[in-house]
């Protein structure tokens, strides 16, 4: 559950058609530089499809410079690795191939239909589609999609990945996971039934209404059981999509060919322009950049945004190669409440009130490469959102600057007139994290707030914040941070974050250590709501009560600039992933 | 901050003559020149050597004076200067990283910092570290050295395999791993305190051996001449013999050790900061200022020269003055 943008979680942006206009608008007053419009413009795949085409053949070449953190479909959690597996997984339900908001609309892939739902909710059937077949030819059948589903439950073998399914399908943990299974086809999950090779019947315990986004996440890929090499299957895995891997050297590269046993009438979502998909990783990144403008590559393959350096080069000299789209991330600083004295609400506001929120956009990159001020938790890319029309803090308003009358009366009501010491916490790894930190420090201390900055080690999070009690001994009264949302929703955002049953000793993410029964109940009641109406409404109450709690210091909803080289066709930022949709990708020439 | 530095020298002229009494010759009466003088006018003939420790001189007023100039030019080093800088970039505005009247030598990007004023205080963590961790150093490296050499046998031994140790322990990779085991707080420190106090006590530790290894080689030759002999024969005790007859001669190895040490540390220093093991944002440090500036050093390459040609000024300045005291003090080296 890293929130590092490239080692992201798959995030969604269900933006508002209005407020993406809005966002391009500001982005576009922003860059007064100007430069060659030589491709398609600059944003011009923020919502619509660039040089459609339908050209076949040539090598995709990727670049990037972090590798997928399992190319297993069951243990990966990074963002860009589900974008790169539809190229050789496929799911009883995915996301349309179509740019932005719907983008994140899900449609039938293996299955014919979205599922037909019974017993209230409690019930979904699929009925498989004819001609889906295995790289070697052999048809996939409704067990092996079971069989895939509950690799989720080999979490000693299989870490990593969301458990989603898991935690809905089998809340209590009966099910012991397929390696430990004792049924001779090991297929012994009760609330999955294959009563033919076609149908597969999913028994939900309770009604959860975010379900089929659980089944589209590659988690839920199938995985056949005689190709099922456990730990070892990310280095190899078994293809149902229209690519297999051909070679793959950790961290150096990875290349996928055509598997010849795809059958393009069989998928109504994957086009397979490109007869290779090659990835090649780079240590640096600034030499990546360099290597991308140069036209050596087409892409990055972790979606996350160019280096500083290269960020310049291309906006003074490439602008029509760039996109500017929200990562799907909200950046903020969060309050532990186990840390004096932000057990106490009035200094929490102190510190909300004392940050100079325009000086933290400026650290986090500005405008364009850092994204817009952040109002409120529920970032503009999950359904329910009001954007940064809810700001009860006037954080983008009239308090851009901090408001440190304000800060000093939230001060005294916490009985801290002369202000207090304090411990940021901040992840080392990235320059504009402490850049973060740093200017929160400054802010800070002109209300009286003395806060030193202590950098952790980013891949040692869950043992450092994620732990209250290290949280507590450490006195880290201001963690900063980052959170995208796993699907596209309320829940798939903010229920690890916010809800008090998620409050773990370690790996914990509620960092404020929420307990608010009324938060509680509200996650339950949207578990159990079908109606979509409703559905945002309960999300809007959540954020409130969130907010209300001051709980948070948003500072950015989060904007990044993507690279897109000019030989592609077919290139559109999806919602589904905040990238480019990659498996729509194709090449102008074939060459 | 000079003092270490000009006192050893001081205090070599009277116990040489001591040495020249002690050593048999009647002091003649025609003309008393002490070889601290020989060395000094020596010194004064090496320009380069002179200019170092004119620039030595010069960066400790700065050092010591950091928040007076800071001051007359009206630029505190951690204030911020958003309006200063490009948004869409995160670069500074203007030409040359945004050198301008207020901004002597620019601004940092991202969050506009004056970089003359950060330079200034950087010059202080700088030598800060470079002069005591090069003076814990030299005590425990004579201490141990004079010891090791006077003593020999088991006491030698010891100590000798220490030094060993310690010469060969990976002295970075240690500083790292305990910076991130150290607590925030200790001994009433907070923050970048705690980090130099640290980086002192650890760069003055794993520095010693080097300064032992030579006062142990020296006092073994020392100990064996005549002067000393007599002084035995004379009845006098072991400490009188260490300090009063082998330290005054052991002086001018250990000077010279020194100011070829002080640069060394003002380096390590450096590294550890731009290694993000030094001192804490938002106090400054050159180290720290050129492993910022990496990420910029296409679109604003001033970020990175400033800091840059501060430590290479040091550095060189340190060096230059350290080979000329070499040249003056040591009775082997050309004349």
């Amino acid at each position: 559950m890293t929130t590092q943008r490239t080692s992201g979680r798959r995030k969604q942006a269900l933006a508002a058609a209005a407020l993406v206009a809005g966002l391009l608008a500001t982005a576009a007053c922003g860059s007064s530089g100007g430069g060659k419009t030589s491709d398609a413009g600059y944003d011009a795949a923020g919502n619509k499809v660039v040089n459609a085409g339908t050209t076949k053949g040539g090598t995709l070449k990727f670049a990037g410079t972090q590798d997928g953190d399992s190319w297993d479909t069951t243990r990966s959690y990074y963002g860009f690795a589900w974008n790169f597996m539809r190229y050789y997984s496929r799911q009883l339900v995915t996301y349309k191939t179509e740019p932005g908001k719907s983008g994140a609309a899900l449609q039938p892939d293996l299955a014919t239909d979205m599922g037909k739902v019974s017993d209230g909710g409690k019930t979904y059937t699929f009925t498989l589609r004819d001609g889906i077949s295995w790289e070697d030819g052999k048809p996939i059948t409704s067990k092996d999609v079971k069989y895939g589903i509950e690799r989720q439950w080999a979490q000693d073998v299989l870490s990593g990945g969301p458990v989603y399914l898991k935690d809905i399908l089998d809340p209590n943990g009966e099910y012991q996971g397929p390696y430990q299974d004792e049924s001779a086809d090991k297929l012994g999950l009760k609330a999955v039934e294959t009563p033919d090779d076609k149908t597969i019947v999913f028994h939900l315990p309770q009604v959860n209404s975010d379900f089929p986004q659980m089944l589209a996440m590659p988690s839920a890929s199938p995985v056949r059981q005689d190709k099922d090499t456990k730990s070892k299957y990310g280095l190899h895995p078994f293809s149902s999509g229209p690519y297999k891997f051909e070679s793959y050297e950790p961290g150096k590269s990875l290349e996928l060919v055509r598997n010849t046993q795809w059958k393009d009438t069989s998928d109504p979502v994957r086009k397979a322009y490109p007869d290779t998909v090659s990835v090649k990783f780079f240590s640096n990144a600034n030499d990546m950049d360099q290597r991308l403008i140069a036209g050596d590559y087409d892409l990055d393959l972790s979606q996350s945004g160019m280096s500083p350096q290269g960020r310049q080069t291309a906006l003074k000299q490439h602008k029509g190669n760039l996109d500017n789209p929200l990562s799907g991330y909200v950046r903020y600083a969060v309050f532990p409440q186990n840390v004096k004295p932000f057990d106490n609400e009035h200094c929490r506001k102190a510190v909300i009130h004392g940050a100079d929120h325009l000086s933290l956009q400026t650290a986090r990159g500005g405008p364009v490469a850092g994204g817009d001020i952040g109002t409120n938790m529920l970032p503009p890319t999950v359904p329910g959102t009001e954007g940064r029309e809810y700001d009860p803090f006037a954080l983008a308003g009239a308090d851009k600057n901090g408001n440190i009358a304000k800060a000093k009366e939230e001060l005294i009501a916490c009985g801290k007139p002369d202000g207090f010491g304090t411990t940021i916490a901040v992840r080392n790894n990235k320059p504009v994290e402490v850049a973060t930190a740093q200017s929160l420090q400054a802010s800070l201390k002109k209300i009286g707030v003395d806060a030193q900055i202590d950098q952790y080690d980013g891949s040692q999070t869950s043992g450092i914040v994620g732990s209250p009690s290290n949280v507590e001994k450490k006195g880290y009264g201001i963690i900063i941070d980052g959170w995208a949302a796993d699907f596209p929703s309320v829940q798939g955002f903010g229920r690890p974050l916010w809800d008090s049953k998620y409050i773990l000793e370690s790996g914990n993410n509620n960092y404020a250590l929420i307990k608010d029964e009324a938060i509680d109940e509200l996650f339950d009641a949207y578990a159990k709501e079908l109606d979509e109406g409703s559905k945002g409404r309960i999300a809007r109450q959540i954020n409130h009560k969130v907010m209300e709690g001051a709980y948070y210091l948003p500072f950015t909803y989060e904007k990044y600039l993507n690279w897109r080289s000019s030989r592609l066709t077919n290139v559109y930022m999806t919602d589904a992933y905040n990238g480019y949709d990659f498996i729509s990708l194709g090449l102008k020439s074939s060459k | 901050m000079t003092a270490p530095l000009h006192e050893p020298t001081a205090e070599a002229a009277p116990s040489a003559i001591e040495e020249a009494a002690a050593v048999g010759g009647n002091a003649k009466p025609v003309q008393g020149r002490s070889l601290g003088r020989i060395a000094w006018e020596r010194l004064k003939r090496d320009r380069l050597a002179l200019t170092g420790g004119a620039v030595i001189l010069a960066l400790t007023l700065i050092a010591l004076l950091a928040p007076v100039i800071s001051n007359l030019v009206g630029q505190d080093p951690d204030a911020y200067h958003e309006d200063m800088i490009d948004a869409l970039f995160g670069t500074p505005k203007g030409s040359l990283g945004g050198i301008n009247g207020d901004h002597l030598l620019g601004v940092e990007p991202v969050n506009g910092r004056d970089i003359f004023a950060r330079i200034l205080y950087g010059a202080r963590i700088s030598l800060l570290v470079g002069f005591l961790s090069a003076l814990v150093a030299v005590v425990l490296g004579t201490v141990f050295g004079i010891l090791a050499g006077f003593f020999g046998g088991w006491v030698d031994a010891a100590i000798s395999r220490v030094m060993d140790g310690l010469l060969a322990f990976p002295q970075l990779l240690f500083i790292i791993a305990l910076v991130s085991v150290m607590p925030s707080d200790m001994l009433g420190m907070t923050g970048s305190s705690v980090r130099v106090f640290v980086m002192i006590l650890v760069i003055g530790f794993f520095g010693w051996p080097y300064i032992g290894r030579v006062v142990r080689g020296q006092t073994l030759s020392l100990r064996e001449r005549e002067y000393v002999e007599a002084a035995r024969s004379l009845g006098a005790g072991r400490f009188h013999i260490l300090f009063k007859e082998l330290l005054p001669n052991l002086v001018a190895p250990i000077v010279v050790y020194t100011t070829m040490m002080i640069p060394t540390n003002i380096l390590t220093e450096a590294a550890l900061s731009f290694l993000g093991v030094g001192v804490k944002p938002p106090t400054a440090s050159w180290g720290q200022m050129l492993s910022n500036a990496i990420d910029y050093y296409d679109s604003d390459p001033t970020y990175m020269v400033v800091p840059g040609v501060a430590i290479f000024i040091t550095v060189l300045a340190f060096n230059l003055f350290g080979d000329g005291v070499r040249d003056a003090l040591d009775p082997k080296g050309s004349r």
